[in-house]
């Protein structure tokens, strides 16, 4: 490929002829969907009738992240009235092959956990009832025994020798590892004046969509196929997956779509597998089964956009001009790796060097799986975690320069005299021009304000950074991009991969109205208004007129595996082939009506639902009664034009070529430019972040309309500015989750959102796609996360900003030592500490009895089944070992647990250890401890220490309050131990203490 | 996340609710308004086998003022409260407090004693109750009992309340004169529960920090009249004696830190608002 | 003394949206489930049945509540209004849902549902919020589409149309 691309030349459509006069492109025509959602008639996919006799699912989920499944007993579940199926793992693993990823690696994956669950959350069983309350009812009833192993979290440790390994097929953590070199890095970083490297951190999160996931799939033993109404939302390459992986050719499996869905995010994409999981259940329940993801399933196992740590080295001039760049990725993938991942970080390579002149790059890849949530395509795919890396970079070096960091973006930025651009890892950007951009953002005293604002806020003592960012936004995928994850040679076995098809259709019917159908399968974007816009300029009739459905069905539709909704795909791609067949449709009518209106078709000018004469306006004649010719006279239409009027336009571009040797392939067609600044106020007091005031120019070319748009940025801009201060999904570093209620993963209300000013920039439309439209769907995802961590980092004058910024981080960074601490001596302190999330404490108790009594209270499995709180049963499971049914809890929280304890080390009456597992519907925990007896005045002193570890359900939901509530079961145990050992216990002086201080004992 | 199956009474009296407390003990629950223990009951981390719905008991809905006390009934939603004319003049702590308790909707149907019962270390209720010296009225078929808040609330998410009883009343202190109030809280979102919520207090006899959050339940010190010095080993004191957790939200030392600093804030607002 | 033993469905009958309607609940179904499974009034939306994200808030005799938290054998015989209701008789917008169609406070319109009962409710109780007012009001509620601006511009723009304020069109 060619240094900087100069030699390109790109693809213009032509000149458009619209309806004359009126255009309704770049109009803010308001939605022709809302007459439906607002009245409460959208059609979502839980909203659609089903079958009678349909059963609902519910899934059983593993509470472990790491564990070995040593048995499934399913019997006295399916024994229960309602329940029809029950399908674990091992079904799967029977009825379907593993489901393909695009990666070498000898993965198996197959929707429930075979053999072992290697994240908690993970799907291990699915039940079939009735309804869905007996379907949650009966998962209590299946009994899994879990030989739990030693899990790992972090992507650095678990690429290590020694880390234990998620999948022993392929015997190692890291799944796969790519390297691409671009340009020269190594002359540049030899002969670089300047050399910065620094490590950073993307978190885990995603953006979870009101609307889970819904599915109902039905088994089709007529033809052995598989019927399926899902909120899948594509990419529809998947559907290839489920058939392959469903042994049945692709006509046996009918995807279809409802006409609404409740956001998308990229999210549903990841929903493939459980699709193929509910055809099982079907075919082996012998009826259609339902799923609908509820809020605890989604959190705890539907997707996380990768997390990725990446080491950043660059090289740079003493001016401030970055020549080179090295990353090192661990994109930390989670559990398993489910098609299209690892898609994100391949399909952002072509952009690595952002919208920077820099012509050197040095990639590795690493891509990692851990004990966590597998990934999925969340919004920004890829994005956030590239430019975290080059924009953290930016600021690093003005600060290292003392220059202002948006100087530091100008020396960089490409002139507006390059495009089209081929950027060093192969994307071809098509137009812009970034410094007019730049220019119009801060202008009319943007950032003038916001510079007086920090000078004000600092004088007064407090903190204000202002930070910046730009990010290029590519849209519509190159469907050979994935393909540079298989090496050169590997590719060229597998013949290429290139385009993007899109397919639209527009329809006249004999009355004259409009029919648009498309393959956008849209999550709310608005694309049915769109598209009537679009059709409405070239057929010269009112949107509101126009019929759009955007619903598929791969049995009746036009779709290719590029259809569905991601990728920033539908302006680029569904609005350029809509324009086309509108075009179709309206030269076809041209054509026709040219012979009653005695002109040439070309001459001819379409409005008010008119064919015109421009020079007479009584030569004209109504749209419909030429469409009706179309329909009633087939003979009478021209020599040679087909029947009808019904033109279907498929679409890819040109520029969409399959990758070269190097790896370097023009992943997307269209690349928008995106320049943000903000400015953030952090409270001296309680460390809160405020975003005081945030500006987002965009340049995404031609805008079709302007207020879909900007509700497509304030959007991107809410998820942006979440992962920058409130979302994350959290591990401890026993793999428990605590992220898994919408008190946990916290997303920005309106009362947190801050004021956002859309600047749209003069547009430089593409020249690629056919209304030089650009997608502007995921932008700023890109761009807010790291403005805002740019911003923090001005403020507090640090160099590294971890995500998201919350009050608790910004202390830890800011605060001296903590005051000394007063008061009880630390032996009998009640400390508790949740670091590494395992909760540890000791306290004493005074037993009214002599040691030796309480000692065999401890041993004796009576004593010891009523000293534990909530002991049904306990039994002897060798020496000094037991087996309990317990129900405990705190409060209104309780449940049944199974108990395994032991105790070890004895030294009688003065001294054992114990060490333990609980597990039960509500999650499991695992603990060791030790007793000390030691006679005192008034009988034993027992003092006791603990370290526990709770996952599961509580954990999830309960993160707040789980170390109180271990506390309180442990301190349960013991109290109960007082008073089976003789009477109340009396109270030690810490309990003396704290109840005068008005503490819980 | 539907609920597990449950017996449901729909009480048309309190004597029905009572006896069928009587009769279920442990396995029954009380739901009035359900803001908090339906979402248990959905996650299924609640399963009790009778549940009984007293929101039909309007006789129970109400707000009295007798003699010193704010009572207010079992059934009282928080909204109600909320929305008592009189509350900012004679309540003023809880006219502060109550708009943090989650969120309007929330409010339409959770009550005020369902809070206390609920016993949260976040809630705002409940320290409310605490800092202004508040009871609980309690009855069951044996009688009825009447416990200070700090003998009610014994831990996180739990009550002095017997199996058998339900709490039909709670009563907060009524304004005395001169005594000031303020209160603060920190959350990460608008409605979220309290990182750490503060309630301060001066009246005649006393100057004292009621705080939610960090403790495994509200807790109250009392300030005597100190030096800046002697505040501030105080409020260290205090901070270290609540403890806290590190949570996903923030960490214990977050917690104590904002104790020792909206404390001192808070404990001079009030103390330079009743002396002006 | 109505004593439902578990599983096993009661009539509950109630008024949605002013005309009475009847179904079958067992003690623990929800409302939000009864609505939409029974009643088939399936524009009111289930998000995370903890209380939290708002997609499911119905008016309960008038009063904002979560579908969600609520038993629907605990609704017998009260008045329930939900997204269906909001439209004119003619079936025209109503002043709310005008206000969210004109200033595009709705992409995928899952939220949608309880944003406007919400409202609803609200805009009774304070009719001239100012917009601090109306976007802590409105933090009961989630959307994952619009990043709230057009939702709380659409908010101000229905408050001053129910004052009837003519100054209101200027909002537009």
């Amino acid at each position: 490929m060619s240094d900087s691309g100069k030699d390109l030349t790109l693809e213009r459509p032509p000149p458009d002829k619209g309806a004359a006069g009126k255009s309704y492109i770049g109009q803010s025509v308001l939605r022709v969907e809302n007459r439906a959602l607002l009245n409460g008639r959208g059609q979502f996919c839980d909203d659609l009738p089903v079958k009678r006799g349909t059963l609902q699912a519910a899934i059983l989920r593993s509470p472990h992240a790491h564990a070995e499944i040593e048995s499934i007993d399913v019997s006295a579940c399916l024994a229960r009235p309602g329940v029809h199926a029950v399908i674990t793992g091992e079904d799967m693993r029977r009825h379907i092959a593993a489901m393909k990823v695009p990666l070498e690696a000898p993965l198996e994956y197959y929707g429930l956990a075979v053999d072992k669950v290697v994240f908690a959350g993970e799907a291990v069983a699915v039940v079939c009832a009735e309804d869905r309350y007996l379907a949650e009812d009966a998962l209590d009833d299946i009994e899994v025994v879990y030989r739990p192993l030693e899990p790992v979290l972090d992507p650095l440790k678990a690429v290590e020798e020694d880390a234990p390994v998620l999948h022993p097929a392929v015997k190692s953590n890291l799944i796969s590892k790519h390297h691409f070199r671009h340009g020269e890095p190594e002359a540049a970083f030899d002969s670089a004046e300047r050399r910065m490297s620094f490590d950073i951190v993307y978190p885990r999160n995603s953006i979870p969509p009101i609307e889970g996931f819904v599915c109902i799939a039905e088994f089709l033993p007529e033809n052995d196929g598989y019927d399926v109404i899902s909120n899948f939302p594509g990419p529809f390459g998947m559907h290839s997956v489920m058939a392959w992986s469903l042994r049945v050719p692709g006509n046996k499996l009918r995807m279809r779509s409802p006409p609404n869905a409740g956001g998308n995010f990229g999210v549903k994409l990841t929903m493939f597998p459980s699709i193929v999981v509910m055809c099982v259940a079907s075919k082996l329940a012998g009826r259609p089964v339902k799923w609908v993801e509820d809020r605890l399933e989604h959190l705890v196992a539907a997707n996380s956009a990768p997390n990725r740590v990446t080491r950043v080295e660059a090289a740079y001039t003493a001016a401030g001009e970055v020549t080179a760049l090295r990353l090192e990725h661990w994109d930390d993938h989670g559990g398993h790796i489910r098609a299209p991942m690892p898609g994100p970080i391949f399909r952002m390579h072509g952009t690595t060097s952002n919208a920077y002149k820099l012509r050197h790059l040095d990639v590795t890849m690493n891509i990692v799986v851990t004990n966590k949530c597998p990934s999925g395509a969340v919004r920004g795919f890829g994005g956030p975690q590239l430019y975290y890396a080059t924009e953290r970079l930016m600021q690093r070096i003005a600060v290292v320069l003392d220059l202002d960091p948006l100087e530091v973006l100008r020396r960089n930025i490409l002139p507006a005299d390059v495009f089209p651009y081929r950027a060093p890892a192969g994307a071809v950007y098509d137009s812009g021009n970034y410094g007019r951009c730049i220019d119009e953002a801060v202008a009319e005293g943007r950032l003038e304000d916001l510079k007086r604002r920090r000078e004000e806020v600092r004088a007064q003592g407090k903190y204000y950074g202002i930070g910046y960012a730009v990010g290029i936004e590519p849209s519509q995928s190159n469907m050979g991009y994935i393909a540079i994850a298989k090496s050169a040679e590997k590719r060229k076995k597998s013949g290429p991969k290139d385009g993007a098809i899109v397919y639209a259709t527009v329809s006249v019917d004999a009355s004259g109205s409009i029919n648009v159908v498309a393959d956008s399968v849209p999550q709310g974007q608005g694309h049915a208004t769109t598209l009537s816009q679009i059709v409405a300029d070239q057929l010269g009739v009112a949107p509101e007129a126009i019929m759009v459905n955007t619903d598929l069905d791969t049995q009746k539709d036009a779709w290719s595996i590029a259809s569905g909704n991601y990728s920033s795909r539908f302006a680029a791609a569904v609005g350029s082939a809509t324009h086309l067949a509108a075009q179709r449709v309206r030269a076809k009518l041209a054509r026709i009506a040219s012979g009653t209106l005695n002109r040439p078709a070309e001459d001819l000018v379409f409005s008010d639902s008119m064919i015109r004469d421009p020079d007479n306006p009584d030569n004209a004649v109504p749209l419909y009664r030429i469409a009706a010719l179309a329909h009633w006279s087939p003979g009478s239409l021209p020599e040679g034009m087909e029947p009808g009027m019904h033109e279907r336009a498929a679409w890819s571009a040109k520029e969409l070529e399959p990758s070269n040797e190097l790896g370097e392939i023009n992943c997307e067609l269209a690349y928008g430019f995106i320049f943000d600044f903000c400015g953030v106020e952090i409270d001296p007091v309680t460390f809160d972040v405020k975003v005081d005031r945030y500006v987002t120019a965009h340049d995404c070319g031609t805008v079709l309309n302007p207020a879909l748009l900007e509700g497509q940025v304030g959007g991107s801009f809410a998820a942006g500015f979440g992962a920058a201060l409130y979302e994350e999904f959290v591990y401890g570093e026993d793999g428990a989750f605590y992220s898994g209620s919408f008190a946990d993963y916290l997303i920005a209300t309106a009362a947190e959102m801050p004021p956002l000013d859309i600047v749209h920039c003069t547009p430089s439309p593409s020249p690629v796609t056919l209304l030089g439209a650009k997608g502007v769907g995921e932008g700023n995802t890109y761009t807010t996360p790291v403005c805002i961590a740019n911003a923090v980092a001005d403020a507090l004058g640090i160099d590294d900003v971890v995500l998201p910024v919350t009050p608790s981080r910004v202390a830890d960074l800011l605060l001296a030592e903590e005051q000394a601490r007063v008061g009880a001596p630390e032996s009998e302190a009640p400390e508790a500490s949740g670091s590494g999330r395992s909760l540890t404490g000791e306290d004493s108790v005074i037993v009214p009895a002599p040691p030796e009594e309480v000692w065999r209270s401890l041993l004796d499995p009576d004593s010891l089944a009523a000293v534990i709180p909530g002991c049904r049963s306990l039994e002897t499971a060798g020496e000094n070992r037991y087996r309990a049914s317990v129900d405990m809890g705190v409060g209104p929280v309780r449940g049944r647990f199974q108990a395994d304890v032991r105790l070890f080390d004895l030294e009688e009456p003065r001294k054992a250890k114990l060490e333990g597992s609980l597990s039960g519907p509500l999650g499991s925990g695992s603990g060791s401890g030790e007793v000390h007896l030691e006679a005192c005045e008034g009988g034993t002193r027992v003092s006791y220490s603990y370290r526990v570890k709770v996952a599961g359900k509580v954990a999830a939901v309960g993160g707040r309050m789980l170390d109180g509530a271990a506390r309180s079961l442990i301190q349960q145990f013991f109290r109960a131990l007082v008073s089976q050992a003789g009477g109340p216990a009396r109270r030690g002086l810490w309990s003396r203490l704290r109840e005068r201080l008005g503490l819980s004992s | 996340m539907k609920p597990a199956p449950f017996d449901l009474l729909i009480a048309d009296s309190l004597e029905e609710a009572l006896a069928c407390l009587h009769e279920h003990g442990e396995d029954a629950r009380i739901i009035a308004g359900g803001q908090s223990l339906m979402a248990m009951l959905n996650m299924r981390l609640a399963h009790p086998s009778v549940l009984v719905d007293v929101t039909r008991l309007r006789d129970l809905s109400y707000i009295r003022c007798k003699g010193d006390w704010l009572e207010v009934g079992a059934t009282t939603t928080q909204a109600e409260l909320l929305a008592w004319p009189e509350l900012a003049t004679r309540a003023p702590l809880l006219a502060q407090a109550l708009p943090y308790v989650g969120h309007f909707q929330t409010r339409n149907r959770g009550t005020v004693c369902g809070s206390l019962c609920h016993a949260d270390p976040s809630s705002e209720i409940p320290l409310a109750l605490a800092t202004l010296g508040g009871e609980v009225v309690l009855k069951s078929r044996k009688g009825k009992r009447v416990l200070a808040a700090q003998d009610f609330q014994t831990g996180m998410l739990t009550t002095a309340r017997r199996p058998d009883e339900m709490v039909v009343a709670a009563r907060f202190r009524l304004q005395e004169d001169l005594a000031r109030f303020g209160f603060r809280e920190v959350a990460r979102r608008h409605g979220d529960f309290a990182i750490v919520s503060i309630a301060a207090m001066k009246t005649a006899k006393t100057l004292c920090l009621g705080v939610g959050g960090v403790a495994e339940r509200p807790t109250i010190q009392t300030f005597d009249a100190q030096s800046a010095e002697d505040l501030e080993a105080a409020l260290n004191a205090f901070a270290w004696q609540l403890g806290g957790s590190d949570d996903i939200h923030a960490s214990a030392r977050y917690r104590r830190e904002m104790v020792r600093r909206l404390g001192h804030t808070l404990l001079q607002e009030v103390s330079n608002a009743a002396a002006s | 003394m109505p004593l439902h033993p578990k599983n096993r469905p009661v009539a509950v009958e109630l008024q949605l949206n002013g005309k009475p309607q009847r179904g079958a609940a067992a003690p623990n179904m929800l409302l939000s489930d009864f609505l939409r499974q029974e009643l088939g009034a399936t524009g009111t939306h289930v998000g995370c049945e903890h209380g939290i994200c708002g997609a499911c808030t119905v008016r309960l005799d008038g009063r904002a509540v979560r579908s969600c938290l609520c038993l629907a054998v605990q609704a017998e015989g009260r008045r329930v209004e939900t997204i269906e209701g909001l439209a004119e008789a003619d079936g025209s917008f109503g002043i709310l849902q005008d206000a969210f169609h004109r200033h595009f406070a709705l992409q995928c319109g899952f939220c949608t549902p309880g944003f406007l009962m919400s409202l609803a409710d609200y805009l009774e109780g304070n009719p001239d919020p100012t917009e601090e007012e109306l976007r802590e009001a409105l933090s009961g509620n989630i959307c994952r589409c619009t990043g709230y601006a057009e939702i709380v511009k659409a908010a101000l723009y229905a408050a001053a149309r129910l004052r009837g304020d003519a100054d209101s069109s200027r909002a537009k």
